[in-house]
């Protein structure tokens, strides 16, 4: 008991790794404010394209969508960090995580905003346009709004599986929470800073997993 | 070279692939086995849980609840490195593939838990009061009444965060497993050719793009029930 | 007509927090009798009949059926259930499950018959109630009368010593009343112990040998069914009557 306090509860050595964890988290927060919007906005922009009445379109993106749904993310990180540079295309550690993150999230986000828009009925978009607005009023307006909130419990959802997913950041060296605990970790060979790292991310996330139970018992929910 | 011809030696370089396929080949069969073993082992601790508590034990809910908070709250991969990175200063260590397969296993099952019961709970109050009423017993009840109920609505989310978290045995790759990614990236290295991470990304689709289809029968065919 | 009474509920309480739904309820039901309860909804009818099978657990009281104490500890509450049968107001068909299997699941499970034996007798207990060929539909393709009607079968077929009904016909359509009320009628012919919670009037006064009234957790008045609706003597009983009327 003794031995396990002292390696992984060890409040010293997670003391002595402070600065190495808080610049962590602060990276990760970073992490966290590109991915989620990358993600959204990919997702919100494939699901309107799939709107589009052209058939061959509308099954390219399905296509385009399940193949990063059948990728594992980490897969198109090592890729786009470790393959591009052979073709020239160095984006660093940060540039590799947004892209591949716009890549997996927006597939994600996409499939659960269609959902959301098919969900509202055809007779919102009739009402809407028959008095006047215009389709992109009546889709920001009218649509969109209840979409949302039809597929509120996945999109939270989805966020919550995003921002625990940039602790793959780690991989390429980012600097990121899990990255900056396994340094600490090699160092000082305790698994302490990993212990504080863990719980970060819970007391990060735990109100989100919360409220997300809540919301998947109150209405069915799809993911 | 021309930039087509720069990419195809990059990317598809035909004698590299050939030179790497038989490992990532070796990878790619215990990426099966490790999916198999989460799949199998998590959906069923999930199913398990749910059942548990549906017993309606205020403590064991209690501790449900907080096991699956937990693995939902936490990165699979952050739990994974603190497992192998940590448990040898008890002096025990785990294998990475065990690591693996011991965090994604809970991983899923706590959302599979979270899944099923929420099927069970969409179950109508009268269908237990029919059953019990004809004299079935709480099991009997559960097992032939409810749970084939709960889980017609269970099985598309079910399908889809399955597939999500199997995916994760790519993290592996960090532990030192030889699945499909780390031989994939041992191939690089070696080579300094990029074209394994290529037949390591197909050889994933290979495997997973069967089951993202099939997911996405299951959502259209289960569609009338929400 | 008093033979042994086969249904003895004594004072029976129930509350559910600071709301009293039972308030000392006698109920005693003679064997081959048909006891109707009539009241205006929250007088607590639904509860003392849940009680009776314990689906609802009574605060106090005492409650003896076909000999045996349904509050004890030691009661064996799957086989005494098995022996009282219940039908709902929404039929609790499973949906998943045809006509055939909702009737032959307890069956198998409860009476422990083979599947051939099991679906023998669910085939003739839903010939009884009229389905013979709809053994192998799903409750969605049924009607409601229908639903009700296989209700009544998977209840019959375990050929419980009573049966509860809790608004049998509440749910229906008003031209599918009739094929459940047939049916009951002909559980009654057969000398079926039944205790029925309703508003159908009509077949009160044709089948019942005792109406009920309760209001507020109390059994207000009863008496064979001219009696009640003929010379109704409380005041309450009056008003609940007309109010059924203006309807």
């Amino acid at each position: 008991m003794e031995l396990f306090v002292s390696s992984f509860l060890n409040v010293e050595v997670v003391w002595a790794a402070r600065a190495l964890l808080l610049q962590g988290f602060a990276n990760t927060m970073l992490l966290i404010a590109i991915a989620v919007p990358l993600g959204l906005a990919g997702g919100l922009l494939l699901a309107l394209l799939s709107l589009t009445p052209v058939r061959i379109a509308r099954l390219l993106l399905a296509v385009w969508v399940d193949l990063f749904r059948a990728l594992p993310p980490l897969v198109l990180l090592v890729f786009v960090y470790g393959g591009l540079p052979f073709a020239g295309l160095e984006l660093g550690p940060l540039g590799s995580v947004a892209v591949a993150f716009l890549l997996n999230s927006s597939a994600y986000y996409a499939e659960i905003l269609r959902a959301g828009i098919d969900s509202v009925p055809r007779g919102q978009w009739e009402a809407a346009r028959s008095s006047g607005l215009s389709a992109l009023d009546t889709l920001g307006w009218v649509v969109l709004p209840q979409a949302v909130r039809n597929v509120l419990p996945d999109l939270v959802s989805n966020t919550l599986e995003v921002v625990k997913l940039t602790s793959i950041a780690s991989v390429v060296a980012m600097p990121e929470l899990l990255y900056q605990a396994r340094q600490a970790q090699s160092v000082t060979y305790n698994a302490s800073p990993l212990v504080a790292a863990a719980l970060i991310y819970l007391l990060l996330l735990w109100p989100l997993v919360r409220l997300l139970s809540r919301l998947e018992h109150r209405l069915p929910s799809r993911m | 070279m021309s930039g087509w011809e720069l990419f195809l030696f990059s990317f598809l370089n035909l004698r590299v692939i050939a030179e790497y396929l038989p490992s990532i080949a070796a990878g790619f069969l215990l990426t099966v086995q490790l999916a198999a073993l989460i799949i199998a082992s998590g959906l069923a601790l999930g199913l398990l849980l749910a059942v548990l508590r549906s017993l309606g034990s205020l403590v064991l809910s209690f501790a449900i609840v907080l096991f699956v908070d937990l693995f939902r709250a936490i990165p699979p991969l952050v739990l994974i490195v603190l497992l192998y990175f940590g448990l040898p200063n008890l002096g025990f260590a785990p294998s990475g593939f065990v690591c693996t397969w011991v965090v994604l296993a809970l991983v899923l099952a706590a959302f599979a838990e979270e899944i099923v019961w929420a099927g069970i709970l969409s179950v109508p109050r009268g269908q237990w009061e029919a059953a019990r009423s004809t004299g079935l017993g709480f099991f009997a009840t559960l097992r032939c009444v409810v749970l084939p109920q709960a889980l017609r609505l269970a099985i598309a989310p079910l399908t889809n965060r399955t597939i999500a978290i199997t995916k994760g045995t790519a993290l592996g790759s960090v532990v030192a497993v030889s699945e499909i990614l780390a031989q994939a990236s041992a191939g690089v290295s070696f080579s300094s050719n990029p074209s394994p991470l290529t037949l390591g990304a197909l050889a994933y689709l290979v495997l997973f793009a069967p089951m993202v289809l099939l997911a996405r029968r299951i959502e259209r065919r289960f569609a009338w029930r929400r | 007509m008093l033979s042994r009474p086969i249904i003895e509920a004594r004072a029976i309480h129930k509350s559910f927090g600071p709301l009293k739904v039972l308030d000392g309820v006698d109920l005693v039901v003679a064997e081959r009798e048909l006891v109707f309860i009539i009241g205006p909804s929250g007088s607590g009818k639904s509860t003392l009949l849940r009680c009776l099978n314990r689906l609802e657990e009574p605060t106090s009281g005492h409650i003896v059926v076909d000999g045996i104490d349904v509050l004890a500890h030691r009661t064996d509450i799957n086989a005494l259930r098995r022996r009282i049968g219940m039908v709902f107001q929404s039929f609790n068909l499973y949906p998943h499950m045809t006509a055939l299997g909702n009737v032959a699941l307890a069956l198998r499970r409860v009476v422990g018959l083979r599947r051939r034996d099991a679906e023998e007798r669910a085939r003739s207990a839903l010939a009884r109630v009229g389905l013979a060929d709809k053994a192998d539909a799903y409750p969605a393709q049924l009607s409601g009368g229908q639903q009700q009607r296989v209700a009544i079968a998977r209840a019959v077929a375990l050929e419980p010593r009573v049966m509860l009904f809790d608004e049998p016909t509440s749910a229906l359509d008003p031209e599918l009343v009739g094929s459940v009320l047939r049916v009951m009628r002909q559980l009654r012919e057969g000398g079926m112990t039944m205790v029925v919670v309703s508003h159908e009037m009509e077949f009160a006064r044709a089948a019942a040998d005792r109406v009920l009234f309760m209001d507020g957790g109390r059994v207000i008045e009863q008496g064979p069914p001219d009696c009640l609706f003929g010379a109704p003597k409380s005041d309450r009983l009056r008003a609940f009557l007309r109010s059924l009327e203006r309807h």
